[in-house]
């Protein structure tokens, strides 16, 4: 089995959820109610203990220790998708973000909990129990603001259009696809977009929203291969300000 | 000679921080205790949620109550290798949640969907003419209700 074709899979999928994780986080104390406040502020911390859960894989694999490759990296070796690194916006662009995240991640844990390579399987099959209720959380949101007020849906509609090609870039293939499908250790990323397309089509239809015609709009790719948006490297300065005050800390 | 009853026992003193009445072994935390012949305990356990961070304080809160009990030759491992699930919480356990004020999550058949989560029993008055409020509340483990019968918030461990 190829280490280098595992490894990358397990960077995608731990970087995507520490990044949407510290973006949550960022929510704490300003979301619009305090429900809000507390949904992206618990999901955060999911993501950030899924993120964890990946990272120790990692280290079972030889890599570093997780707050060494969580915090000492740059903003080019990070392998998340452009469409979490993005600034939380206002509330509208956080929750559609959330939308289009979620009900992808949930079928990538699906289709790992069949994973061949049984250290992955066995993350995945307790993690999509959890993110089972991101989804929840976000398709309730998006059925009832998307079918409410004038104002709610003109500004998920806009956010929906600005956060597509970032979303469709998610399913930026390896350079393992072939490797990682053959042998039977992840469905793939096409595997994954169909079947997400099928969901977030499902939820819209129940909107006044409308999905606008995928095959005309340019995916953003680049993020799984070091390639990401000015707005990455700040929040990673951020996130690891702490950590940098003195690596050697026990905490 | 110690046995994996013995060590049963000694775990039932060790408590969940979040919720002080229910022990690691109700909330079914502990997945597996082996004795050798020369006595050496290995404890294995699994997180409730994998965010969680009560689980480093309870993995040292087990240690720190074997030593107590004169027990030094002792492994205490965390892994999912058998993922908790909520229906793994103890009858025992699902008694002091409710007493403690927390609905207990329904046993279920581990597909979540909206059903069980809207009409959650309130743990105060047993109505079931109950809301969700919102999946997340002030822990990874419960979610928040409203009771429209006796007019309360309420806590449910959420099932997973």
């Amino acid at each position: 089995m190829n280490e280098l074709a595992i490894k990358d899979l397990l960077y995608k999928l731990a970087d995507d959820q520490l990044i949407l994780g510290h973006r949550n986080s960022e929510w704490t104390g300003f979301g619009p109610i305090l429900e809000e406040d507390i949904a992206f502020s618990s999901m955060a911390q999911d993501k950030i203990g899924h993120s964890l859960a990946f990272y120790t894989l990692l280290q079972e694999l030889g890599e570093a220790e997780p707050d060494t490759v969580a915090f000492t990296r740059n903003a080019n070796q990070f392998h998340n998708s452009q469409l979490v690194e993005l600034p939380n916006g206002e509330y509208d662009f956080s929750l559609i973000r959330h939308f289009l995240y979620d009900n992808a991640e949930i079928i990538r844990f699906e289709m790992l909990s069949q994973s061949s390579y049984e250290p992955i399987a066995k993350v995945a099959i307790k993690l999509k129990g959890e993110v089972k209720y991101h989804v929840l959380h976000a398709n309730t949101w998006i059925k009832n603001l998307g079918a409410s007020t004038e104002e709610a849906i003109l500004r998920l509609q806009s956010s929906l259009n600005e956060a597509l090609p970032y979303a469709l870039g998610m399913f930026e293939q390896s350079t393992y696809e072939q490797e990682l499908i053959d042998a039977g250790i992840y469905a793939g990323e096409e595997a994954v977009k169909a079947e997400w397309l099928k969901r977030i089509q499902a939820v819209i239809e129940k909107t006044e929203l409308k999905l606008p015609d995928l095959a005309s709009i340019e995916p953003k790719f680049g993020g799984r291969y070091g390639k990401h948006t000015e707005h990455l490297q700040p929040l990673l300065d951020e996130m690891a300000e702490v950590f940098k005050i003195d690596p050697t800390a026990e905490w | 000679m110690l046995t994996k009853e013995n060590i049963l026992t000694l775990l039932e003193e060790v408590k969940d921080p979040e919720i002080p009445v229910l022990s690691l072994v109700d909330l079914g935390v502990i997945t597996g205790v082996e004795v050798t012949e020369d006595d050496h305990v290995t404890v294995n356990m699994t997180p409730t949620f994998a965010g969680c961070p009560a689980m480093d304080y309870m993995k040292k809160d087990v240690e720190r109550t074997l030593e107590k009990h004169g027990i030094s030759n002792y492994k205490v491992t965390m892994s999912f290798d058998k993922p908790w699930d909520s229906n793994k919480l103890s009858e025992k356990g699902r008694r002091q949640l409710k007493e403690f004020g927390l609905a207990p999550p329904p046993k279920y058949d581990l597909i979540l969907d909206l059903d069980i989560l809207e009409h959650v029993k309130c743990p105060y008055c047993d109505s079931e003419n109950t809301d969700l409020r919102t999946p997340f509340g002030p822990t990874l483990c419960r979610s928040m209700h409203y009771c429209n019968n006796c007019k309360q918030m309420f806590e449910q461990f959420k099932p997973l």
